[in-house]
């Protein structure tokens, strides 16, 4: 009874007035998918390894991005980056670089010479992988990591398929190539080169399972009349004779027929061995090029002539004939009758490619449709234990898919081998545009690649990107807006007016006090990166 | 006065950012901030005031080392925070009448300089209590030149007793006691004070606009205004979630929309001159402001627009873009 006069209870904190109960809808965190993971072919989870290179802490962003990917510095450089298509800051102002700081993990990886972190226990079980290119070295990445025994059989003397013979020099330097190769090989895998196989039941006897990764190294052919048909050469073995450091014979002018990025490929390639005029003629217009939009950019920077909407209908004297071409509204091609000449002394076909499944088709239960062959949904075909992926199934023909293929397969050959079933986590809602604060994120421009100047792109095989350095590697990976995932940046914590988001420390986020948080949607609304989201209470 | 990081990812626009040096970050991102306004209290959902006035004493304490008291008159503020016997307040915290807040908080200032303590003094109180009710107070407490912290949390209308028309209701609201009624709707055209300008003309040490719409800007300002001595005054722009008609979790948008827009300034002034304002980011017409708002619904009724009263707001918010160069450098060119 010590109060001073006219007071009867005891000062309370206004925290015993539990405000939750006014509140008919709470916030909650959820991660959501990146549009940039959502978009990989490759599977890879982006957004973790740039949030690590955020950091500067440049070896846990590798260890993520080879959690899913073996070829960073390959992809960095080689593939057609959707994950920069899908890129949300695309809205704001321009795509991440994804692929440069990607190239830049590759390229530190290498100079580092970090290697793979330790595999699991070994099986005891034995794979057999048919095809060195990317999706056979990512399969037996994968598996040998998992603890099984592999072998790669590759036709060709080298390995990487079409990374080595598809793809030249001057986008992918042998380097690089050669040192993503050899650390996946320093797990234990065994590479057998020149060694085709001929009888996959034979060749795959004692293995306890077999992955077919065979690449699309069949050229199509198309009939030109022709003078000397000596003097029509075809694309893949170009790219695959300078490869294999033999000078093609080529002319001065030199056409080159199709318009995918074989045929960009061949024509740049073409530029560099020395002709004088080079031009791609495709029967199509340029918006229905199958090739990339970049390639296509590049080649036209070198100085590379296209024509689009032509067929080559016959080539004599030095001199092919040209058919003009329509299209209907329904994308048929109709000649048009209308003709013009172009003078050229080579023909470099490249009018599509295929796999040769020669060694499958007798395969008891092995299913091949169009020209390529069957999977279900773990990557096996009708042959128990047999497996397949990259370009002789049915998908995209990229890197990124190759790769994407051989980490699927691996997981459910792991299944497999150990009598279990892989079951794949399950997907988040992606993180779209709409769900984002964008005002939060400052302006910040992309970086610019350095690049190799005109005159040195037409003459030599050199790289003609060049990589980001630390700081630039830094800001780039700055610029993620991290679409769905919380990056702690306190803001829910910072706007909330009833103090009810508690802040847990460094990496271990938030948690909304449900006794407090009267649901007014403040955190959710000012969210930068839309990791909050309100659902209704139960009534 | 506001600091700008170059930081790519979120500049210095969230409230703080796992990559930042902690020092850089805003008071409202550290773990152990004071919460001097604390959970429970009963402050509707999204209540604009209650979050700037957290943000203010937050930044108020850290400046002060704790050493602060708060002096409020009545309003929102006081009635949603202390019904008796609650507090929500974790500091010293004194409440008298509507109209004697910057009095009283003079009366303090006054006792801890007899009592030789070093202990800062903050007086506050909503647009009401600060514009009408308390404004020859607030006037004197300048003119005397006391060391007095007065910040006005300004949601533009008396809302706890039920959204009347205050001198700080903007042009054609609606409020309960300016209905959206008649040939001429809402808060009569040509009313109104500003009282950060008024302050000016006190030539006091340090006037300042802030909102709830930039965390930042506004605790660097609060920050500075405790480093000076002497009659100092912040007025913060506070959406109200019902008062304006403005869904709980667009408060901060409003405040932003209406920074964006020009409507409300964001400008520091020293001595009755302006010294530094922050520049508007994106622009927008005042439109997007007004038409989130059920109190400017009127303008929009039936698809039609009050082009009218819109293009006068228009006109409020140019002048301010031009009086006080809130496009910045760039605009200026």
């Amino acid at each position: 009874m010590n109060k001073p006069f006219a007071i009867t209870l005891d000062q309370g904190s206004s925290r015993a007035n539990h405000t939750g109960s006014w509140r008919t809808r709470r916030p909650e965190y959820v991660d959501r998918l990146p549009p940039c993971n959502n978009a990989c072919p490759a599977g890879e989870d982006i957004q973790a390894w740039l949030a690590r290179a955020e950091e500067g802490d440049y070896r846990a962003a590798w260890e993520i991005l080879v959690r899913d990917n073996p070829l960073p510095a390959i992809m960095g450089r080689a593939c057609y980056r959707p994950c920069e298509t899908a890129c949300n800051r695309g809205r704001l102002d321009e795509a991440v670089s994804v692929h440069s700081v990607e190239r830049f993990l590759g390229d530190f990886a290498i100079a580092e010479k970090w290697a793979f972190g330790p595999t699991v226990a070994s099986s005891g079980k034995r794979v057999l992988v048919i095809g060195a290119g990317p999706s056979g070295l990512s399969a037996a990445y994968h598996l040998a990591r998992m603890g099984h025994a592999v072998t790669i059989r590759e036709a060709l003397p080298r390995a990487g398929g079409m990374m080595r013979y598809g793809i030249p020099k001057y986008r992918l330097p042998r380097e690089v190539l050669d040192a993503e190769v050899r650390r996946i090989l320093d797990l234990g895998v065994r590479l057998e080169l020149s060694a085709p196989i001929t009888d996959v039941l034979q060749s795959s006897r004692d293995y306890d399972a077999c992955f077919a990764a065979i690449g699309a190294h069949l050229a199509n052919r198309v009939e030109i009349p022709a003078a000397d048909a000596s003097r029509i050469i075809d694309a893949l073995q170009l790219l695959q004779d300078v490869e294999g450091g033999a000078i093609p014979r080529i002319g001065r002018r030199v056409a080159v027929y199709g318009g995918g990025n074989t045929a960009l490929d061949a024509a740049r390639t073409a530029q560099r061995l020395g002709a004088e005029e080079t031009c791609v003629v495709y029967r199509r217009g340029r918006s229905r090029m199958p090739a990339d939009a970049l390639e296509v950019a590049e080649a036209l920077e070198e100085g590379i002539q296209v024509r689009w909407l032509r067929t080559i209908q016959s080539f004599e004297n030095d001199e092919l004939v040209l058919e003009r071409v329509e299209t209907d509204a329904r994308g048929g091609l109709h000649g048009t009758g209308e003709f013009e000449t172009l003078e050229a002394d080579t023909v470099i076909l490249a009018v599509g490619q295929n796999v040769d499944l020669s060694i499958l088709e007798k395969v008891d239960g092995v299913r091949i449709t169009d020209r390529v062959v069957e999977v279900d949904a773990r990557m096996m075909t009708g042959h128990r234990g047999l497996f397949a992926g990259g370009d002789m199934v049915p998908a995209k023909r990229t890197i990124a898919t190759a790769v994407g293929h051989g980490k699927k397969a691996a997981r459910h050959i792991d299944a497999y081998l150990r009598g279990t079933t892989y079951v794949h986590a399950e997907r988040h809602e992606v993180a779209t545009f709409d769900m984002l604060n964008p005002w939060y994120y400052s302006d910040a421009d992309r970086t610019i690649q350095p690049t190799l100047d005109a005159v040195r792109r037409r003459s030599t095989f050199e790289e003609v990107h060049g990589g980001l350095t630390a700081d630039s590697a830094l800001f780039e990976a700055r610029r993620c807006l991290s679409c769905g995932n919380c990056f702690e940046c306190d803001n829910c914590y910072g706007v909330c007016p009833d103090n009810a988001v508690v802040k847990l420390g460094k990496d271990m986020r938030f948690r909304i006090d449900l006794d407090f948080c009267k649901g007014c949607g403040l955190c959710a609304a000012e969210c930068p990166c839309g990791a909050i989201r309100m659902v209704a209470e139960e009534v | 006065m506001t600091q700008r990081v170059k930081f790519y990812q979120t500049g210095t626009l969230t409230a703080g950012n796992r990559l930042l040096d902690p020092e850089m970050r805003a008071v409202q991102s550290s773990i152990d901030r004071s919460n001097a306004l604390t959970s429970g209290h009963r402050a509707c959902q999204g209540c604009g005031e209650a979050l700037g006035a957290r943000w203010v004493l937050d930044a108020a304490m850290r400046a002060s080392g704790k050493r602060l008291v708060a002096v409020n008159a009545t309003g929102c503020l006081e009635v949603f925070t202390t019904p008796y016997p609650e507090s929500a307040w974790q500091l010293p915290w004194l409440h008298s009448l509507f109209a004697n807040a910057a009095s009283v908080a003079t009366g303090v200032a006054a006792a801890m300089r007899v009592k030789g303590k070093d202990v800062r003094v903050l007086a506050q109180g909503g647009d009401g209590g600060t514009t009408d009710i308390g404004f020859g107070c607030l006037s004197g407490m300048f003119e005397r030149g006391d060391d007095v912290l007065y910040v006005c949390y300004d949601n533009e209308a008396y809302m706890n007793t039920g959204v009347q028309r205050s001198s700080a209701t903007p042009p054609a609201a609606r409020t309960a006691t300016t209905p959206a009624l008649g040939p001429e709707p809402g808060n009569e055209l040509g009313r109104g004070k500003s009282v950060p300008l008024i302050a000016m003309a006190h030539r006091i040490p340090y006037v300042a606009t802030a909102s709830v719409a930039d965390l930042h800007d506004l605790e660097d300002k609060v920050e500075h205004a405790m480093r000076l001595h002497g009659p100092r005054y912040v007025h913060v722009h506070v959406p109200c979630p019902l008062g304006w008609g403005s869904a709980s979790e667009d408060t901060i948008r409003v405040a932003r929309l209406a920074v964006e827009s020009g409507l409300f300034p964001l400008f520091e002034a020293e001595y009755g001159d302006v010294v530094r304002v922050t520049p508007i980011r994106r622009r927008v017409p005042v439109e997007d402001y007004l038409r989130i708002q059920k109190r400017f619904a009127h303008l929009f009724a039936d698809g039609n627009v009050d082009g009218r009263r819109v293009a006068y707001l228009q006109a409020i918010a140019d002048r301010n873009i031009s009086r006080f160069g809130l496009l910045g450098p760039e605009g200026a060119r």
